[in-house]
């Protein structure tokens, strides 16, 4: 079974960091940073970031106190009213942030790293390891990532460990795929033979000599598997599995106040705007990454 | 032509595809049985004897071994006997079947709106390349990929169904023994949902794919002969273009089978992402055994029909066969 992840290149795209300078990490940064989408989506995912960070020591209330009638529009006192259990919706909404930034930074950490360390396995062996890796691999790749999380959910508890394991572990296989399509061009390159040949370790070599050639497209995938897991995380919360029972959450605060969305709608509206605004913005960052690193045109890759 | 190869390639990928639903029937079966808590003794609560926790895990077959219980639960999968569900105690095949086909008609919905529009975007996309709607579709896709389907399908709430149009419902009215089509204006922002964040994906990947084929020699020939662009772009250009996408359509569709779980959920649709949000939340093994065999078998299954029609689209892979 072939398999192309979503979105992306196909994999047998030529790796768009062959012997290119310009791919060094910092020097992608540097080129990105110049374009007008990196630099609007850094405003806003910066924003949003600095939001579900810092939000929660200026917050007027606590995450949980009850400061007036449920779904108040208006409410004295507070700034966007209450929701619907007469908590303070601007509070909710600047601590709401927090748990899903962390839980999706570790569970990207996680989901890459091993991805990685997998995909540039496969690509190094070659052979009978890459095919049984990669199809085990696969396997995975046939439950929907909501699935796979809800279906571990429902034999532990959605404690944030299990929710950074289950969102990391699913990351995997999809990042896996990725890193292999970009190492399998540079294990042919001849500083490979050239490190094997003065006795360099297999070790050695994945780490210090195929790694780095592979870094950029390690960059943009890290940054589009970010804004994936912060989607996941979120959509667990709205499916109402969040670590803690009426934890403040943003995914969690839209299905709390969904029904009372007409009456106050801020209880939907902020947390609506600040996940859309938080995932478009790493969006843009992720686009403005891939199009240097892929050069400007996804369709010529192969150039 | 001779035809016998490509109907042994379809066996040869049929036969894999089967493979694959085994070893996921495994996994699926031995990961649920690691449930760190005895599900007889959750359905029975706090206060229950030993004896009639013993008693249902007789009548639920949990008292046999792992392997005979496997045998017996794939079994019944294949004949048709799905087994109880733990927390409605109603056959699943009279709790579960029709929710199964709800959501299929919804993925079935989403699936025929979007695969046509991303193809159009996409073809469009790739002639008027770094022109205005290229550079707008491309945003607009941008923005819609990075949003998880629940802001989306939100945003078309506040956008279509409440604040500033009023012209949609904005959940679905349907119990879940009524056929989906009863009601179709309920339907429509479901779809819109799972139609908008599955049309990136494949939009993009079609407008790679026509680029590199509208840059090929062929394409240059074509149009050297004289032939009107029109020839040139449906039926050189297109047909050429569509192959590479296949796999994408497949692995989205497969996708959207995720996305159905939360989308269901947002617009109180009756299908099988509410009843497993039900079903993890009350650990009734039974119906999530079930649905998540029935999610990877629509992904199996897409996947099939994918690499077959890549096949089919591609003469150059149907004389390697």
């Amino acid at each position: 079974m072939t398999v192309v992840d979503a979105g992306h290149p196909p994999a047998s795209a030529a790796p768009p960091t062959a012997g290119r300078v310009l791919d060094r990490p910092s020097s992608v940064l540097r080129q990105a940073i110049r374009m007008r989408r990196t630099q609007i989506g850094l405003l806003v995912a910066g924003t949003m970031v600095a939001i579900a960070l810092f939000g929660p020591y200026a917050a007027p209330y606590g995450a949980r106190q009850y400061v007036g009638s449920p779904n108040l529009r208006k409410a004295p006192k507070t700034r966007f009213g209450t929701d619907y259990f007469g908590q303070d919706v601007w509070s909710r909404f600047l601590h709401g942030g927090r748990s899903i930034l962390i839980l999706a930074v570790c569970a990207t950490v996680l989901g890459v790293g091993l991805g990685t360390l997998f995909g540039l396995t496969a690509a190094y062996a070659r052979g009978r390891t890459d095919e049984l890796l990669m199809r085990a691999l696969d396997i995975l790749l046939a439950f929907p990532q909501v699935l796979l999380s809800l279906v571990v959910i429902a034999m532990f508890s959605p404690s944030g460990f299990v929710v950074v394991l289950t969102v990391g572990f699913t990351t995997v296989p999809r990042v896996a795929r990725i890193m292999r399509g970009a190492a399998i061009g540079v294990v042919e390159r001849d500083f490979i033979g050239a490190a094997e040949a003065i006795g360099e370790s297999r070790r050695r070599v994945l780490f210090s000599e195929i790694l780095p050639n592979v870094s950029a497209t390690l960059l943009v995938e890290a940054n589009l598997r970010l804004t994936y897991a912060v989607g996941l995380i979120a959509s667990l919360s709205f499916l109402g599995f969040t670590p803690e029972l009426n934890s403040a959450n943003w995914g969690l605060m839209i299905q709390e106040n969904g029904s009372a969305l007409t009456v106050q709608p801020w209880g939907v509206f902020l947390p609506t705007f600040a996940i859309a605004a938080l995932t478009v913005g790493n969006g843009l960052i992720s686009d403005g990454l891939s199009r240097v690193v892929a050069g400007i045109d996804r369709g010529k890759a192969n150039v | 032509m001779n035809r016998t190869p490509i109907l042994r390639f379809v066996a040869k990928r049929i036969l894999f595809g089967l493979l694959t639903l085994v070893v996921i029937s495994v996994l699926i079966f031995g990961v649920t049985q690691a449930l760190p808590s005895d599900p007889a003794a959750v359905m029975l609560g706090r206060d229950a004897t030993p004896e009639a926790v013993a008693a249902l895990r007789h009548d639920f077959g949990m008292d046999r071994s792992l392997p005979s219980q496997y045998t017996h639960w794939l079994g019944g999968v294949v004949t048709g006997d799905l087994g109880t569900s733990f927390s409605t105690r109603l056959p699943l095949s009279e709790y579960i079947t029709p929710r199964v086909g709800n959501s299929l008609f919804l993925l079935a919905c989403a699936g025929l709106v979007s695969i046509p529009i991303s193809l159009a975007i996409g073809s469009y996309a790739a002639l008027k390349r770094d022109k205005g709607f290229d550079n707008a579709s491309s945003l607009a896709l941008l923005v819609l990929a990075a949003m998880p389907e629940f802001v989306v399908g939100t945003l078309l709430v506040i956008l279509l169904a409440t604040f500033v149009f009023n012209v949609l419902p904005a959940t679905t009215y349907l119990s879940p023994d009524q056929p989906p089509w009863s009601d179709m204006l309920g339907l429509v922002l479901p779809i819109l949902t799972l139609v908008c964040s599955v049309t990136p994906y494949v939009a993009r990947v079609m407008r790679a794919s026509m680029v590199e084929v509208l840059e090929s020699d062929y394409v240059e020939m074509a149009r050297l002969k004289g032939m009107p662009e029109r020839t040139v772009l449906l039926r050189h250009a297109l047909p050429n273009s569509v192959g590479p996408v296949f796999q994408v359509i497949a692995l989205n569709l497969a996708y959207l089978a995720g996305g159905v779980i939360i989308v269901e959920r947002l617009f109180n649709f009756p299908g099988i992402g509410s009843a497993l949000g039900e079903a993890v939340r009350s650990r009734d093994l039974p119906v999530v055994q079930f649905l998540a065999l029935v999610i990877a078998a629509v992904y199996v299954l897409t996947n099939l029909l994918a690499d077959v029609g890549t096949v089919l689209v591609t003469p150059r892979l149907r004389t390697r066969l």
